[in-house]
């Protein structure tokens, strides 16, 4: 644990210089993983990998904080679990050893399916949850998670045939195009982050990929290009449209999320297609991935007719290496699928301040998938403190937990799914939250949002503009932005200027990749340091290049996306920020400088762009060529011919009598006339 | 071609050039000019249509049932304005908030060059407020506005009532796919000429404004709302924008068709479509119509907050609720189901309106002339100058022939050397640079020494500084080689001519109403004038009416005969003094060019004519 901190602490100074700390965050990764594989019941929680960093951490440190506000709520569970063994015991059904099992927080699956049918120990297993977090401003943002291990090496030399849990389409692209890591999200809408706060996982608007392969691969671009073809069969998206124009090798902004250290750029890809539409042709193939599919458990809400009546949608697939165990000496296989989903308040067509899951998804839930080791739903009850109720939540369950959450303490009621009494007498769980006030609340700003835009008017020039904006009230922080710009907006690089409180910020860090024409885009990767309280606003001209009339696309004055920028930051936590927070925690607690939670990862994606650039009327392209033909070929030969030649006046030759006589006089042999 | 490269029909053909120019001239004078008063004739017409597929069919059903609603915000508006004195930006904010949208605020200070007499504004301090509807899964890439101006007194309460109506309809909608700004301007064109620079953070006029916070990416088209009754009997549609630009013709006639959907009556020019095209009553109703446009585009203003967009490519119209002595009213439901209808429409939109014309000539709202139709008018005018010019160069580089056409003519003179061409010009370029600079320029001293206000100064100056032009020292060729030779003023002339052409083609292009304006006065006289000395009062007074100055003046004029508003002559030349000094402010408000393109092209130009009146 210590080295850990330590871990994270060096990733903070080391941010300045970030290409000398390449191996860090790789090293607090990993070890983060292990906690993750060993007992951390709670990580799934807080979605895992996606909020990682410094978040796991916590959870065993506040089992060991007796003296701790929720105490009272955790005695109650422990009350709680002597009642449902005694109940379990006294129903018997096989499902009551799997949830007395994960009560006890293990993930030891080898008890129950023995008792249905004597196979080996399955090595692999699946988690599934449900976040639910009311924001203030009366929306509702729910994020699922489903995950599956598989304590298996798809790259060693033998070929895997047997799936069980893990889906086999993505198993074999991972043998055979040797990948290390893949992370896929298909997104529809923008995550507001000044209003919502941030999101448990980050995603740009469109489709966004990014790869990490194995460093025994020979052709990346080769595997990279199979690759984007086969997932876009499995997924039902275009990601055939990612080719060599929009992809590019981000220098420092992505690392890997699992084991394994090398952080050779070679092996990475990274592509958005920011104009990709989501829609239920890409959610049914990422159900099907799932093992319950949609017919239990969770997955039973995912109907696409309520998800896609919402402000906000976004599907993502994680796969990456983890730890077998805490020795850490093999690997397995981990697949993490997410979605986020923000419904709308105003848009529900109710006045009233009130969701329920049956409102959200017009389904309830009534049993767990029975393949999964854990199933739970979480709400977010931090803005509703005892005493000062901002909402009510029924079923009213007394189980809460705690975690930190991207820098921010949060408290969560419990939905256990594997036992019974969670679902009431009426055998359904329908989980209600009704806001006590009609008003909506002004959050807090996030510490870290972004903004960008393309000012100027006209189809000659612009400027992308690209706004970050830091309101810790104190605290200054390093960012790295990106920023991929497709090769038709060609950047004027000296005209950069990067702006803090009206004084020019130096990057400490810049690396810029010119585009070729219709080979690779733009890309600006720098590390730019917020200074506290401020908007920093980064610059760059452009100019608008024509294009080939082939390369426009079937709709040019819809206009050209541009993909949007990622801010990768080490963010100071709000959670550091306030002091009374630490009051009846151990005074120790607080003797460190810097605590795990004094900063956490976080990544920003900026809107992306809509750039108009100088088209041609396609509307009559024959007209035009025939009309321009003409005009060359007439106007242009006589011109020419006027201008060139000298004219003289040449003696009437006579009439056709004359010649006719001539020709005469020619046979006769008598001088012409 | 195959004419002139045989040099006899080369010759054939000049001599008729010169011996008919007179009468070629004058017929293409009046080809040009029957050709517009033709364009008004129904049948020389084309019938709008909708060119634009995402727009095709009016196939949205509008639910919109917030009139009464639309009201009582305009109540609460109203007394909240009353009692802030001025834009209630809090009592906005919190409306705004209260209904789901993301709201944002602008000030911003401009002061003017000098004061305006109009408005009664100098130093303008103000604040825009506006609330943005996020499209639900959209990528905050495309937008669409909708603005109502906040003026003085009790004007637009209404449009603003109605924004906020159907901001709380549209809110709670899921079929957006484009994110709605909803925007109440200040000082209505500088509020938003400060906004929309802000959005596109570019800074063309000096305002001074604070950055701003949210946007919503590209914006693809904009409506602009004026309303001050609670009830209307018809809506206007305003067109012209800054420079005479005008929106795509696919908005205009979406905005026909919700009109006619809905049925509410609508006007253009605040003229109703008539059916009897072939009685003359008819027939003079379409023409004005045509002609006020001509008036109104001519004059590079922005007729309308919707004006200002039309620079950023985004489409954009101004509706204007008129509520005259007609029976049959409409309410605000039925004028928000109209906008609800068209920004459904809007809302649809694959690209940005392009299909459709960008220049056009609107008789009616059903009929339109298209560039094509108009620009075959200006071409005859144009071709007088050339006509001129061709015979003159036939003169100068033949001057045998010169001679031959009788004009008495002394000396054999040798050509005139480029400095005494060159002066002239030069002088009248400089005039008219003084024109462009000064009047603002010397406001300061002018009040000081004289008892006017900041805003006559300018204008006495600039017109003191017009006609001092006349009576400059013109006949500088005088002291620089003796007395003005037949060739001499020839050669100014066919410049002139030439500088003329170039100038009202480059202007006819962008603006055809002001370039055909200018050319149907400007271009007969002169082309014919000489610098006779029998004559020359004739010619002088006949070039001074066909003055830029005067063409505002008799503009100005007809347009209150058009509107069936006349005035007096006095009263017409109030109108100009204010004209002038409203086209100044344009100049230095928004950008408008149609200022120093007077004073520092055609005005000159004008001025070499007149030296060549007073040549001998």
């Amino acid at each position: 644990m210590a080295s850990h901190r330590v871990g994270v602490a060096v990733f903070v100074l080391v941010a300045t210089a970030i290409l000398a700390a390449e191996s860090e965050p790789n090293q607090v990764e990993s070890e983060k993983l292990q906690d993750v594989s060993g007992e951390a019941v709670f990580s799934d929680a807080e979605g895992g990998f996606k909020t990682g960093d410094g978040a796991s951490k916590t959870v065993p440190g506040q089992a060991e904080a007796p003296p701790h506000p929720v105490e009272t709520g955790q005695a109650d569970s422990a009350g709680r679990r002597v009642s449902i063994e005694v109940g379990s015991d006294r129903v018997e059904q096989p499902v009551a050893d799997e949830e007395l099992e994960n009560l006890q927080a293990e993930f030891d699956l080898q008890d129950a399916p023995q008792q249905s049918e004597p196979v080996p120990t399955p090595r692999d297993h699946f988690a599934e949850e449900l976040v639910i977090r009311p924001l203030l401003s009366g929306d509702i943002y729910t994020s699922f998670q489903f995950r599956t291990r598989w304590d298996t090496d798809l790259h060693r030399g033998k070929k895997v045939s047997h799936y069980r849990l893990f889906p086999k389409s993505l198993g074999q692209v991972i043998s055979k195009f040797s990948v290390r890591e893949l992370h896929i999200s298909f997104t529809q809408g923008f995550w507001r982050t000044a209003q919502w706060g941030q999101p448990l996982l980050s995603a740009p608007p469109g489709a966004e990929l990014w790869v990490w392969f194995q460093d025994s691969v020979a052709d990346v671009d080769g595997a990279w290009r199979e690759l984007t073809s086969v997932l876009s069969g499995i997924f039902c998206a275009s990601l055939n449209f990612i080719d060599s124009t929009n992809t590019v090798q981000p220098s420092a902004s992505f690392k890997p999320m699992g084991l394994g250290n090398v952080t050779e750029q070679r092996f990475l890809r990274y592509a958005v297609l920011p104009r990709e539409i989501v829609c239920t042709e890409n959610l049914t193939p990422w159900k099907k991935l799932l093992p319950c599919e949609s017919q239990a458990g969770l997955a039973v809400l995912l109907k696409s007719e309520k998800l896609f009546h919402s402000s906000y949608h976004s599907q993502a697939v994680h796969i990456r290496p983890v730890c077998k165990d805490s020795a850490c000496r093999e690997t397995s296989w981990e697949l993490s699928q997410t979605l986020g989903i923000v419904f709308d308040l105003n848009a529900s067509g109710q006045s009233k301040r009130e969701w329920s899951l049956f409102k959200m998804f017009s389904r309830t839930l009534t049993e767990p998938c029975p393949l999964a080791s854990s199933s739970k739903v979480y709400v977010d009850v931090t803005d509703n403190p005892l005493g000062e109720e901002l909402f009510d939540l029924s079923p009213a369950v007394s189980l809460q937990t705690q975690a930190v959450v991207l820098g921010d303490r949060r408290t969560f009621t419990v939905y256990d799914l594997l036992t019974p009494e969670s679902y009431g007498p009426t055998r359904s769980l329908n989980i209600l939250l009704k806001w006590r006030q009609q008003d909506s609340v002004d959050m807090q700003r996030p510490v870290l949002h972004t903004e960008r835009y393309v000012s100027g008017y006209g189809l000659q020039t612009g400027e992308i503009n690209t706004l970050l904006y830091n309101s810790h009230p104190f605290r200054a922080f390093p960012v790295l932005l990106m920023e991929t710009v497709p090769w038709y907006l060609r950047l004027y690089i000296h005209t950069l200027t990067v702006q803090s409180k009206g004084k020019e910020n130096k990057p400490s860090y810049i690396h810029y990749l010119p585009s070729k024409d219709r080979q690779r885009p733009h890309l600006l990767e720098m590390l730019v340091q917020l200074p506290p309280h401020s908007v920093t606003k980064v610059t760059v001209q452009f100019e608008r290049a024509l294009l080939k009339w082939t390369e426009y696309t079937p709709d040019p004055n819809h206009g050209f996306y541009v993909s949007s920028s990622v801010v990768s930051a080490m963010v100071p936590s709000v959670v550091a920020m306030d002091t009374n927070s630490t009051e009846g925690r151990p005074l120790f607690t607080t003797l460190f400088h810097s605590t795990e939670e004094s900063s956490y990862f976080m990544r920003v994606y900026s809107e992306p762009l809509l750039v108009n650039l100088p088209t041609p009327d396609f509307s009559m392209p024959y007209n035009v060529i025939c009309l321009t033909c003409t005009v060359v070929a007439v106007g242009y030969g006589s011109l020419y011919n006027l201008l060139t030649r000298t004219f003289q006046v040449e003696e009437p030759s006579g009439g056709l009598t004359k010649r006719l006589a001539n020709v005469i006089r020619r046979l006769r042999g008598v001088p012409a006339l | 071609m195959g004419l002139l490269s045989d040099p006899n029909r080369r010759r054939a053909l000049t001599s008729l050039v010169t011996r008919l120019n007179t009468p070629l001239c004058v017929l293409c004078y009046l080809v040009g000019v029957s050709w517009v008063m033709g364009l008004a004739f129904e049948p020389f017409m084309l019938r709008t249509y909708m060119s634009e597929n995402a727009m095709g069919s009016t196939m949205v059903e509008e639910k919109f049932v917030f009139g009464e609603r639309a009201i009582s915000y305009t109540r609460e508006f109203a007394g909240q304005k009353k009692k802030t004195g001025g834009m209630p930006v809090d009592w906005l904010v919190k409306t705004m908030k209260s209904r789901g949208l993301e709201v944002y605020t602008q000030s911003f200070s401009q002061i003017l060059p000098f004061p305006d007499e109009v408005k009664e504004r100098y130093m303008v301090r103000g604040t825009n407020v506006y609330g943005i509807l996020r499209a639900p899964r959209g990528p905050r890439t495309e937008s669409i506005v909708l603005s109502a101006p906040c003026s003085e007194g009790n004007n637009n309460n209404q449009a603003v009532g109605l924004l906020l109506a159907v901001a709380s309809h549209f809110r709670s909608q899921i079929y957006w796919a484009k994110d709605i700004i909803f925007l109440v301007n200040e000082h209505d064109l500088i509020g938003m000429e400060a906004w929309l620079e802000a959005y596109h953070d570019v800074n063309m006029t000096g305002l001074r404004s604070s950055p701003m916070q949210g946007r919503a990416g590209a914006i693809q088209a904009a409506l602009s709302l004026e309303l001050s009754s609670d009830v209307i009997t018809s809506m206007d549609v305003a067109l012209e924008g800054l420079n005479g630009q005008l929106p795509n013709l696919d908005l205009v006639n979406l905005f026909y068709a919700f009109c006619q959907k809905t049925g509410v009556l609508c006007t253009i020019q605040g003229k109703l479509q008539r059916n009897d095209w072939d009685t003359l009553p008819g027939y003079t109703h379409s023409l004005s119509t045509m002609l006020l446009m001509v008036l109104k585009q001519g004059s590079g203003r922005p007729q309308g907050d919707h004006g200002l967009f039309l620079r950023y490519h985004i489409e954009a119209v101004t509706m204007r609720g008129i509520n005259s002595f007609r029976q049959y009213k409409f309410d605000m439901t039925t004028v928000g189901k109209l906008i609800e209808g068209m920004f459904r429409k809007l809302n649809n939109l694959l690209e940005r309106f392009h299909q459709s014309y960008f220049f056009y000539l609107m008789p009616s709202l059903t009929r339109f002339v298209s560039i094509g139709y108009y620009m075959p008018a200006f071409g005859f005018l144009a071709l007088i100058l050339v006509l001129r010019a061709l015979d003159l160069w036939v003169q100068l580089s033949d001057p045998a022939r010169a001679l031959e056409d009788g004009v008495s003519e002394g000396e054999q003179d040798s050509s005139p050397s480029l400095l005494s061409l060159a002066t002239p010009v030069i002088i009248c370029h400089l005039t008219g640079l003084a024109l462009y600079i000064l009047p603002v320029l010397s406001q300061e001293m002018a009040i000081q020494h004289f008892p006017v206000s900041e805003t006559e100064a300018v204008v006495l100056t600039a017109i003191a500084i017009y006609v001092a032009g006349l009576a400059l020292p013109h006949n500088t060729h005088r002291v620089l080689s003796g007395a003005g030779t037949e060739r001499g003023w020839r050669s100014l002339k066919l410049f002139s001519l030439l500088y003329l052409a170039v100038l009202l083609g480059c202007t006819t292009l962008i603006n055809f109403s002001l370039g055909f304006i200018l050319a149907v006065t400007m271009i007969p006289v002169t082309a014919f004038i000489q610098p006779h000395t029998s004559s020359k009062v004739l010619h002088g007074v006949a070039l001074i009416l066909v003055s830029p100055a005067t063409t505002l003046l008799l503009s100005i004029y007809l347009y209150h005969e058009l509107i069936e508003y006349p005035v007096s002559l006095l009263e017409c030349w109030q109108h100009f003094l204010t004209a002038v000094s409203q086209g100044i402010l344009d100049h230095h408000l928004y950008g408008s060019l149609l200022y120093p393109l007077i004073a520092l092209f055609i005005y000159p130009c004008w001025l070499q004519f007149w030296n060549i009146v007073f040549w001998k």
